[in-house]
């Protein structure tokens, strides 16, 4: 919002009532968080625990010798009283330390730190990707097709953005592969080494995320320009764009926000599978692995990780949905 | 029946049939078929592209994978199927117990359900998947327990609407204990939207196995699905593409198959289904376009604000256009107050928006002379009218609710017009609009202006729409029922707030209402408007005495006054407002008119002004006044 600077400027002296909501919003959601975070460190902790059998004897499989077995099961600490585990385990946390690799025998936080940033990228740039096509396009499409506009255009833009919104990032990566990699021969379809690289797998994982959004955001703004407010906003003689840009938008942004958020944060989880079409180098690749080879401690440090990126996006969401509409502050979420 | 052959013949419902149906049929079929074919090694043609033999090819031991994707299409679809269930069972537990358990239990499941759902799906999938080991069972469970949270909210959602209706509560006053309400009186009403998501959510697991399958995690070897063909593809892609691409089609078209379904359920149940919108609407041609003014204007006294002539609005209908304003013409001067009265309906809304330009491109607005301060609004509109219109014409609008954006602070609001059109800074645009808020009467305006709309109270929210009128400088003031959404106490409060501003600076005033009460407190003058023409215009001290209408004396007797005696019924107008879209040939009064006679049903009496100005459109004008509200139609004859 352009006025909000001058707003609070002016407000110094006089901020206590805009300031209340905004610390009422921070608790709730803070609190929130610190539940989230709890269920889901205790949930993968408990992960290990819930998996039927023996899961050492699962992971080393069922040659090895049984010194062997307990001697894992000792330095994984199971042996000792799940409260004890508990402890270590949140312990282990706070310091960072997540545990030995059953299979690399390397130290998990190694791992992870050295495969997080190429799975952060992908992820980042698909974000990035999705929303900026996304916000113009359907803003653009829902001025077009307001009421009583644009029928053809509206049955073209919805039909193509249902079918790519449809196709599986995976899918989408594999026909990528098949079309650039295969039969042009344009880019590269594993690995990522150089710009190139990133190119595809970006692509599969923000289509299908970007034709959703955007579909969303055109129902919203056909919604939002039949409101009275943009009908004051016109009755203030204001340009199209102001009208559209300054006074729709940000209602249809709100509108779509909740929605925006489950795709965004499906996204995160988005990357395993599109990092698998393409031989990424990141988590997602590397938690596949670690399933197969049953290296429960690497899983556990992922799932984490992931969850961890889950929580993220939607606390993100929800304070620029606060930002965006000061409604929210006030209404429980 | 009926609901579901229409479903089905619709372009979506007939897609969704088709290829549901294609999908069922290979599942049930296809490993009879053609199940030994695609068992069959010939490694004499291994990994060999598309030929007359292998239509899509074949894998590494020169099976032929257009016969394994057909096979495959049974052990997908049952395994999306088992997901399904598992994910509906578990979601129909999870969702009810908050009802079951009551309300602290409750509350907790309630809880954990938001916090699981919140992460998506192949997260919890990947996660029951490390749980229960890889396989085509362990991912069963795994992508079934991963849609239980989703499937568990929508059931809590459901439940909670149905348990707050009477039926239910009316069962557990009666002592039926939960579960029994439960399966009695919730379940079987909640069921539609319930299968709906299960249709959807059978489209959604079948994606998730192919996913599951592809990262190797679901079905292994021997046995094979869509994704594990195409794990097994994506490896060999630059030798066989079709090895890859064929199964995932097979994915892409099963998984679309169950969508449309489900969409197609929704909207034979009515729910959740996305409403079409009313038929095309005609191609209308917007903005003004003048018609022949067939007189000469009348002598235009300088202080004349407003003046309209022959003013006709075009609107798209279901069946057609429809003109709700056929040809009205009024003025309004300098420090007049205008009242425009009629039903809703009688098109006195639209006429406001129209000669204010607002009345949207999809009306044709037309007219033989629209002047605003004697400039032309039928011009194209260009900045010079935008700043005009944005500066001489302020309107309030009926509900100042939803007037104000709810996203912005009514400060900024009101100093945004003023900043385009007047060339104001930030913070002098600022100040003018906090000294406007105090010339409306809000209390405390600088703080007032930091705040958002839904900070104000109804009122001073209407307040402050008009103090937003009162940026520029104003000659005319369009309000559309101002007061009609306001609470008794406060309407008026706005009402001499119209009239102090009209006062102060000899603004002219159009109000536009419902409420006969309303106009005559405020206006000079009243235009009564029915079926899109005005019937009457006549003095608002003559509304009493001297309305010669039938249609504005029985909107005058329906008013209560201090002689009205409170406990006989208030007068009403019998029959219903004229349709716009079918009116008769004569007075469009003429069916609810207690004076109609043969001429009136025939030809339409059209609007004359006796020497004081006094313009009335009826054959019987002069009629007894008595009559007009106390006979019955058809009583009256032909006098
Ligand atoms: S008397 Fe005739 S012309 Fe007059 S309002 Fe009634 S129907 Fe119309």
């Amino acid at each position: 919002m352009a006025s909000t600077g001058l707003l609070a400027r002016a407000g110094s002296r006089d901020m206590l009532p805009a300031a209340r909501p905004w610390a009422g919003f921070a608790v709730r959601r803070l609190g929130r968080l610190l539940v989230s975070l709890w269920v889901l460190v205790t949930a993968s902790f408990l992960m290990i625990h819930l998996i039927p059998g023996d899961p050492v004897r699962a992971a080393l499989g069922p040659t090895a010798p049984t010194e062997l077995v307990e001697a894992k099961r000792r330095a994984l600490g199971l042996d000792e009283p799940l409260p004890v585990q508990y402890a270590d385990f949140l312990r282990g946390l706070v310091t960072g330390d997540l545990g030995t690799s059953l299979v690399s025998q390397l130290p998990v936080s190694q791992v992870v730190a050295q495969r997080l940033p190429a799975t952060l990228v992908l992820a980042g740039l698909a974000f990035v990707l999705a929303v900026t096509v996304a916000v113009p396009l359907g803003v653009a499409v829902g001025v077009l097709t307001r009421r009583g506009h644009g029928r053809r255009t509206e049955l073209a833009f919805t039909t193509t953005s249902v079918v790519l919104g449809t196709i599986p990032d995976f899918l989408f990566g594999v026909a990528l592969v098949y079309v650039f990699g295969v039969g042009l021969g344009w880019l590269p379809v594993a690995g990522a080494s150089g710009a190139s690289a990133y190119v595809l797998p970006v692509l599969a994982l923000a289509v299908g995320p970007a034709a959703v959004l955007s579909r969303i955001i055109r129902v919203e703004m056909v919604g939002v320009v039949e409101a009275d407010y943009v009908r004051t906003a016109r009755a203030k003689r204001l340009p199209d764009r102001t009208v559209y840009l300054g006074h729709a938008l940000p209602n249809a942004l709100t509108a779509s926000l909740t929605l925006a958020g489950i795709i965004l944060s499906s996204m995160v989880a988005g990357t395993v599978l599109v990092e698998n079409v393409f031989a990424w180098p990141g988590l997602g690749s590397t938690i596949v692995q670690s399933i197969v080879s049953k290296d429960y401690p690497m899983v556990q440090a992922v799932v984490l990780v992931y969850g961890l990126g889950v929580l993220v996006v939607n606390t993100l969401v929800d304070v620029a949905l606060a930002l965006l509409d000061p409604r929210s502050l006030i209404r429980e979420a | 029946m009926g609901r579901w052959s229409t479903a089905a013949r619709t372009p979506l419902g007939l897609t969704a049939a088709v290829l549901a149906g294609s999908v069922l049929g290979l599942a049930v079929l296809a490993p009879v078929v053609w199940g030994t074919s695609a068992d069959a090694v010939d490694t004499g043609s291994i990994l060999s592209p598309p030929s007359g033999e292998h239509w899509a090819g074949t894998d590494n031991l020169g099976r032929d994978i257009l016969a394994r994707t057909l096979v495959a299409t049974r052990l997908s679809v049952l395994l999306a199927l088992a997901a399904t269930a598992i994910a509906v069972l578990a979601g129909l537990v999870l969702g009810t117990a908050p009802f079951l358990l009551g309300r602290r239990l409750g509350r907790v499941v309630t809880a954990a359900v938001n916090i699981a759902v919140a992460f998506p799906g192949l997260l919890l999938a990947l996660f029951f998947a490390t749980i229960f080991g890889v396989g085509a069972t362990g991912a069963v469970f795994a992508i079934g327990l991963a849609g239980a949270p989703a499937f568990a909210r929508l059931t809590q959602t459901l439940v909670a609407g149905v348990a707050a209706r009477d039926y239910v509560a009316a069962a557990r006053v009666a002592g039926v204990g939960r579960l029994r309400v439960l399966l009695r009186h919730v379940l079987p009403n909640i069921s539609e939207p319930l299968v709906v998501n299960a249709t959807v959510g059978t489209g959604a697991a079948l994606l998730s196995f192919a996913g599951l399958s592809f990262l190797g995690l679901g079905v292994q070897q021997p046995g094979y699905d869509w994704g594990r063909l195409l794990y097994d593809g994506i490896g060999a892609i630059y030798v066989n593409p079709a090895a890859a691409l064929t199964p995932g089609a097979a994915v892409l078209v099963a998984g679309l198959a169950f969508n449309l379904v489900g969409e197609t359920v929704a909207k034979a149940l009515g729910v959740g289904g996305v409403a079409r919108r009313p038929g095309r609407a005609p191609r209308a041609v917007p903005g003004l376009a003048p018609v022949a003014a067939d007189e000469a204007p009348r002598a235009v006294g300088d202080d004349l604000v407003l003046d309209v002539r022959d003013l006709e609005v075009t609107v798209p209908g279901a069946r057609g256009p429809v003109r709700p304003v056929r040809g009205v013409t009024f003025s309004v001067r300098r420090g007049e107050a205008l009242g425009v009265v009629g039903e809703s309906g009688s098109g006195k809304s639209l006429t406001a928006l129209a000669v204010s330009r607002l009345a949207g491109d999809l009306a044709r607005v037309e007219a033989g002379r629209l002047t605003l301060l004697g400039t032309d609004l039928t011009e194209a509109d260009g900045r010079a009218h935008r700043r005009l219109l944005g500066t001489s014409l302020a309107m309030v609008f009926q509900d100042p609710t939803t007037s104000f954006n709810p996203t912005r602070r009514v400060g900024a609001q009101l100093a945004e017009g003023a900043r385009h059109h007047q060339g104001l800074g930030r913070a002098e645009a600022l100040a003018r609009a906090v000294d406007r808020l105090g010339a409306v009467r809000i209390p405390e305006p600088e703080r007032r202006a930091r705040q958002y709309p839904h900070e104000f109270s109804g009122g001073m929210r209407q307040r402050a729409m008009i103090g937003m009128g009162l940026m520029g400088s104003p000659s005319l003031v369009v309000a559309d029922e101002p007061t009609t959404a306001l609470d008794v106490t406060v309407q008026q409060q706005v009402l001499d707030l119209l009239a102090d501003v009209r006062a102060a600076d000899d603004v002219a005033l159009v109000l536009i209402s419902h409420d006969v009460a309303v106009v005559r407190s405020v206006c000079d003058r009243v235009v009564v408007m029915y079926a899109g023409r005005i019937v009457e215009d006549l003095p608002a001290a003559s509304l009493d005495d001297d309305a010669r209408h039938p249609y504005t004396r029985a909107l005058v007797a329906a008013v209560p006054d201090m002689d009205t005696d409170l406990e006989a019924a208030l007068p009403v107008i019998p029959g219903t407002p004229a349709d716009p879209g079918a009116l008769p040939p004569g007075c469009a009064y003429a069916p609810r008119c207690p004076l109609a006679s043969a001429r009136c049903v025939e030809e339409d009496p059209s609007l004359v002004s006796d020497d004081t100005g006094h313009r009335v459109a009826c054959w019987h004008a002069d009629g007894p006044a008595e009559a007009a509200t106390t006979a019955a139609p058809g009583e009256v004859g032909v006098p």
